[in-house]
Formats: structure tokens, C-alpha cells, sequence
């Protein structure tokens, strides 16, 4: 995804020929693919969110229409799971980039001298990818479950209250997220850092900076493109997730999120409109707030 | 690279540290120290590994456990649940990896083969509306999966298709064709022009070129590419679960097994298809440092 990859992949045309005909059939079809299967759909989404019930319609019949209420209706009904939606996928985003950064650091530093070592590393990164993301949520919700024995040894050192639970709490759908996307976070730091030239941090200490100052002013800059690349990545996802803050994974009946309400206007409540409106709502706010996000942290050329 | 490209060089072996090999043999970097001692970092490390693997072991464990049921609570030890996988709720578990692995194979032959063309255009020809295209290629990656799903599935429904195997495939392949292009972008970019003149020299038409000259080189590429939308798709529910109908897949199972309690038998595959991928990648890594090292030889 491809924050970065467009841009350190942008290269320019070689040896641009001009066999415009050849492009139009290397092109045509898997663009026609994406307009049909991934342009019209946002605009039956739209057309969708628009929608009224029909008058003498079934539950689940609705007309075109340009009811724009149906936006005022989920706002009204829905703003802390849209509050939390964001809240959590936030909090997740600055706990995986401060959980990868000294990892992706160690990686993609201090193991340059031992290639094989970085490579295995690597691999033990992406691991949690080739086992089921439901089930690696479900792992967890079994270690962290009441009766666990971290959960019990933490009340038996008056750690937590003896009827505190962690499962079902916001706390365990933030770990969950951050947990899950932690990969995602990584390995775009890993790539900067990986190209990190050394010399420009032994510039710094030439000139006197302390190690901290070094890092602050120089390691954090130069590895700015995997930061932005990293928290996009693991926000974008977090925001839409509904598995880590679903009742029967880590979440409770006070931790729903946007996902989970678009998933039960949709498939359950048959709702479509609602579940429309709500996801235009999720798609332009993410839209919007990457848009500032990478205005403000002077990475414009990574989109 | 971004992180699912780096995944996907990983998975095709070929990461760039590991290409650098030969040419950094020993070359010391001057260790340069945060001020809280050189230990703390590599302690660091283990433990954040230890922690991304928790749920992996766990999960490999709880597929040994002569669980009734739910696999909640450990019952004992044994094989019994590798040995007779299907043989749970009439081999529900096991239809629904089959419906994975058709879909996963299918989205990928498909997604691969668009993406590829794509990824070929991109780098190799100039013409108009670039942008535009860029954009629509990156605008997938950067959209919720809720909202892909739900779009989808609005369209399906003011088109009036019904959902079934063949809606979940056509789902799976434009999420996945955009990984794709990335991937091969990146490895056509990386094509050395002179051997394809050279090709040409030796009086190759275009079309003998393309496929005895190009094609072979961008393979590594397709391959990672492939593997990405492979996993992409085998492991996707959240787009799946709003264009599925009744259909079930692995992960969808799942979803819906986890109130009830899920089988051990779903650990089973799961651990199966983890130590499958593992495989598959050392193999992927020690041939490349093996052909590194035959080249070496020869050079």
C-alpha cells in the first residue's frame, strides 16, 4: 500500500515508446475491471446512501431518492461509534509506530553487519500474516480471558481488581488493533531505516549533538517517508476494522465501531442506506484527515 | 517499498538486503549508541518478537488439544485432530478452506494477469491520463475494507446479482489487482534495458523477446505478486462477509464459529497453512542465497 511504494517506485517511463496501441491493451482491461468493480460501486454507494424507504415497500425495499436526512439520521444515532472508530484507531496507530519503531530500528541498523539475521527477522515479522487474522484475535481473547493466568496472576497481585475484566473493554479492542497491524507498521519503517545513510549521524555528533538529539533531529527526519507510509497504513485499516471490536472477539457491547454498525445496518437490519451514509462518512473523514495528515508532515510527494 | 511489497519481496525471496549480500562482506558500521547501553535494543527485540508469536504458538498448541467442542480450555494432549480434519460438523471446516482455496486461486490467476499488463504499461509507455490511472490504482489500497465490501455488495444488490462463489471471486480480484501492479512495478523498473536490446539484436521478434527474455526476468516478481494475492484473498473476511450470500470461507467460519466456540480442527488448518507459507519461504530464501552463491562462483 503504497503510500511510499508509489513514490519510490514512481520512476520515470524508459525508453518511452510510442506504441500507444500496445498500452491501450495492456491497460484496458484491468482498468475496466476497477472502473466496473471498484469506481461504480462507490457511486451505487452514494446513490445508496440517498435513499427512502419505499411506501408500500417490504423491510429492505428502498427507492432512489435524495434524502439527504438519511446522513443527519446516522450522525445522530451513531457519533460515538464514529467518535470511537477514530479514538481507537489513533491510540492503536501511535502505540504500533512507538512498538515497531525501536524493532524496525534494530532490523533495519544495527543488524546490517549480519544480512541473514535481517532476512530471518524479516520473515518472523510478516509470520503473523500466514496464520488466520481471526484466529490470532481469537488467541487472544483466550490468553487475556478471565480465568487466563495472566489475568488471574495480575489480580492475584492486586494489579487489577478482582472484578475487572479486559476483555470487552476498549483496551483489549485498542491492543487488538495494534497488535494486527503491527506489520503493517513495521516493515515501511524497516525499509527507510534500512536506507538510512549512517554518515549523516555521525555529521550530527561531529557537530556535537547529544545521541538524543541525533535521533530527533536527524533519524526521525530522515525516516519520515516510513512514518507516514506506516501510520496510514495502520490507521486506514484500524478505523474500518469490526473483528477486534466484534462481541465475540475483544470487544463489548460499549466498544462497537463504525465497521461493526455498517456490518449490521448491511447484512443484518437490511438498512442499506444507513449503512451507505455511514460508509461515505468513514471513507471521506479518512479521505480528509490523510489529506491534512500528509499536508502537515511535508510528505506530499509520497501521494 | 511500502510494507505489503516488502511482504510480498519477502515471500518471493528476494529481499534487497539479501541481493546486497556480496557486497558487503564484513564492512563494520560504527555502532552508534542511544546512551541506555547496546544491550537494550536486542533485548528489545526478543521480547517484541515474543510477543508477535504468542498468538501463533498458541494457536499451533491448542491444535493438539482433545478438545470437545469449543477449544477453550486444554483437555490433554493428541493427534487425533490432525489426523481427522474433516470429520467435523459433516467437514463444514473443510468446505469452507476448499470454497479458500478455489476463490484465493482464482482471484490470484486473474488479479496477476490484469495487474501484470498493468504494471508493463505503467513503466514502459507514456501516454495520457497517467494520473488519473495512478490514482485509481492507488485509491483501492487506500480505502476501508468496509467500504470496498459494502459498496460492492450495494452494487450487487441494485444490479440484482445474486451472491455466491462467483461475486466473492470478483471482490477478491480488484482488491487484490492493485498489490499486484505495485509488486510488478517495481521488479519491471528494475529490468535491465540492455538484455532486451540484446534479444532484439539477435534478430528476436517482439513477441520472442516478451517471452523468452522479459517474461523469465519479471518472473520473480509475478511470483511474489502472486503469493501477495494469494494471502490477500485466502485471509480476507471483512470484504467477503458483505458478498458472500451463503457461501463460506475459512475465515468466514470462523467469524461465525467464534460465538459458539471454534473446533480444533480450525487450528489445525490454520497451523498447516502457517507452516506451508513458512516452508515456502525458507525455500524461496536459501535458493536465492544459493544462486547468489553459484553466481558468485561464475563471476
Amino acid at each position: 500500500m503504497a503510500f511510499a511504494a508509489f513514490a519510490t517506485a514512481e520512476v520515470q517511463p524508459q525508453a518511452p515508446r510510442k506504441k500507444s496501441r500496445i498500452a491501450l491493451f495492456l491497460l484496458l482491461p484491468g482498468i475496466l475491471y476497477l472502473v466496473l468493480f471498484f469506481l461504480t460501486p462507490l457511486v451505487s454507494l452514494v446513490l445508496t446512501s440517498l435513499q427512502a424507504p419505499s411506501e408500500f415497500g417490504d423491510i429492505g425495499q428502498y427507492d432512489y431518492a435524495f434524502n439527504w436526512q438519511n446522513y443527519v439520521d446516522v450522525v445522530e444515532a451513531y457519533w460515538p461509534h464514529i467518535l470511537r472508530s477514530f479514538g481507537y484507531a489513533l491510540a492503536a496507530t501511535v502505540l504500533a509506530l512507538a512498538f515497531s519503531y525501536p524493532l524496525a530500528y534494530f532490523i533495519g541498523v544495527k543488524a546490517r553487519r549480519w544480512p541473514l539475521l535481517q532476512s530471518l527477522m524479516l520473515v518472523l515479522v510478516i509470520a503473523p500474516f500466514f496464520i488466520s487474522f481471526l484466529l490470532r484475535t481469537l488467541a487472544w481473547k483466550q490468553i487475556l480471558s478471565d480465568e487466563s493466568f495472566i489475568i488471574t496472576s495480575l489480580k492475584a497481585l492486586s494489579l487489577m481488581a478482582p472484578d475487572a475484566h479486559f476483555t470487552g473493554t476498549p483496551f483489549a479492542v485498542i491492543f487488538g488493533l495494534t497488535y494486527n497491524f503491527i506489520p503493517f507498521m513495521t516493515l515501511p519503517l524497516y525499509t527507510t531505516l534500512e536506507r538510512l545513510d549512517l554518515r549523516y549521524l555521525e555529521a550530527g555528533s561531529d557537530l556535537y549533538a547529544n545521541p538524543f538529539t541525533v535521533f530527533r533531529k536527524v533519524t526521525i527526519p530522515l525516516s519520515m517517508p516510513g512514518i507516514v507510509a506506516g501510520t496510514l497504513l495502520t490507521f486506514i485499516p484500524a478505523a474500518g476494522d469490526y473483528v477486534n471490536a466484534s462481541r465475540d472477539f475483544l470487544g463489548g457491547p460499549d466498544t462497537q465501531m463504525m465497521g461493526n454498525v455498517i456490518e449490521a445496518n448491511f447484512l443484518v437490519l437490511l438498512n442499506y442506506p444507513a449503512a451507505a451514509a455511514l460508509s461515505i462518512i468513514l471513507m471521506s473523514a479518512i479521505l480528509v484527515l490523510v489529506g491534512v495528515y500528509v499536508k502537515r508532515s511535508g510528505t506530499e510527494d509520497l501521494l | 517499498m511500502s510494507g505489503e511489497v516488502q511482504a510480498a519481496a519477502v515471500l518471493g525471496g528476494l529481499s534487497e538486503s539479501e541481493q546486497l549480500d556480496e557486497q558487503r562482506p564484513g564492512r563494520r558500521v560504527r555502532p552508534r549508541r542511544l546512551g541506555l547501553g547496546d544491550w537494550l535494543l536486542p533485548v528489545y527485540t526478543v521480547i517484541a518478537f515474543v510477543f508477535l508469536l504468542i498468538p501463533i504458538v498458541y494457536t499451533f498448541v491448542f491444535s493438539f488439544n482433545d478438545s470437545i467442542k469449543s477449544n477453550i480450555a486444554w483437555r490433554g494432549f493428541t493427534f487425533d485432530k490432525w489426523l481427522n480434519v474433516c470429520n467435523v460438523e459433516g467437514g463444514a471446516v473443510c468446505e469452507a478452506f476448499g470454497n479458500s482455496i478455489v476463490i484465493g486461486l482464482v482471484a490470484t490467476v486473474i488479479a496477476t494477469t490484469l495487474g501484470t499488463m498493468i504494471a508493463l504499461a505503467l513503466v514502459r509507455y507514456r501516454f495520457r491520463a497517467r494520473s488519473a490511472i495512478s490514482l485509481l490504482l492507488f485509491l483501492p489500497m487506500a480505502t476501508p475494507e468496509v467500504v470496498l465490501g459494502a459498496g460492492l455488495a450495494a452494487q450487487f444488490l441494485a444490479v440484482g446479482v445474486a451472491k455466491d462463489m462467483t461475486t466473492i471471486i470478483l471482490a477478491h480480484t480488484m482488491f487484490c489487482i492493485s498489490f499486484v501492479v505495485v509488486t510488478v512495478k517495481a521488479r519491471v523498473a528494475s529490468l535491465d534495458p540492455a538484455l532486451e536490446e540484446a534479444g532484439r539484436d539477435l534478430y528476436g521478434s517482439p513477441a520472442q523477446v516478451f517471452w523468452r527474455v522479459t517474461f523469465p526476468l519479471l518472473m520473480p516478481g509475478i511470483l511474489a505478486a502472486a503469493l501477495l494475492s494469494f494471502a490477500l484473498s485466502f485471509d480476507d473476511f471483512i470484504i467477503t462477509n458483505f458478498n458472500s450470500g451463503a457461501v463460506s470461507t475459512f475465515p468466514k467460519y470462523i467469524y461465525i464459529s467464534a460465538s459458539r466456540g471454534i473446533p480444533a480442527e480450525a487450528n489445525v488448518i490454520a497451523s498447516a497453512v502457517f507452516l506451508f507459507a513458512l516452508v515456502l519461504v525458507v525455500a524461496a530464501q536459501v535458493s536465492r542465497a544459493a544462486r547468489a552463491k553459484r553466481l558468485a562462483k561464475l563471476s
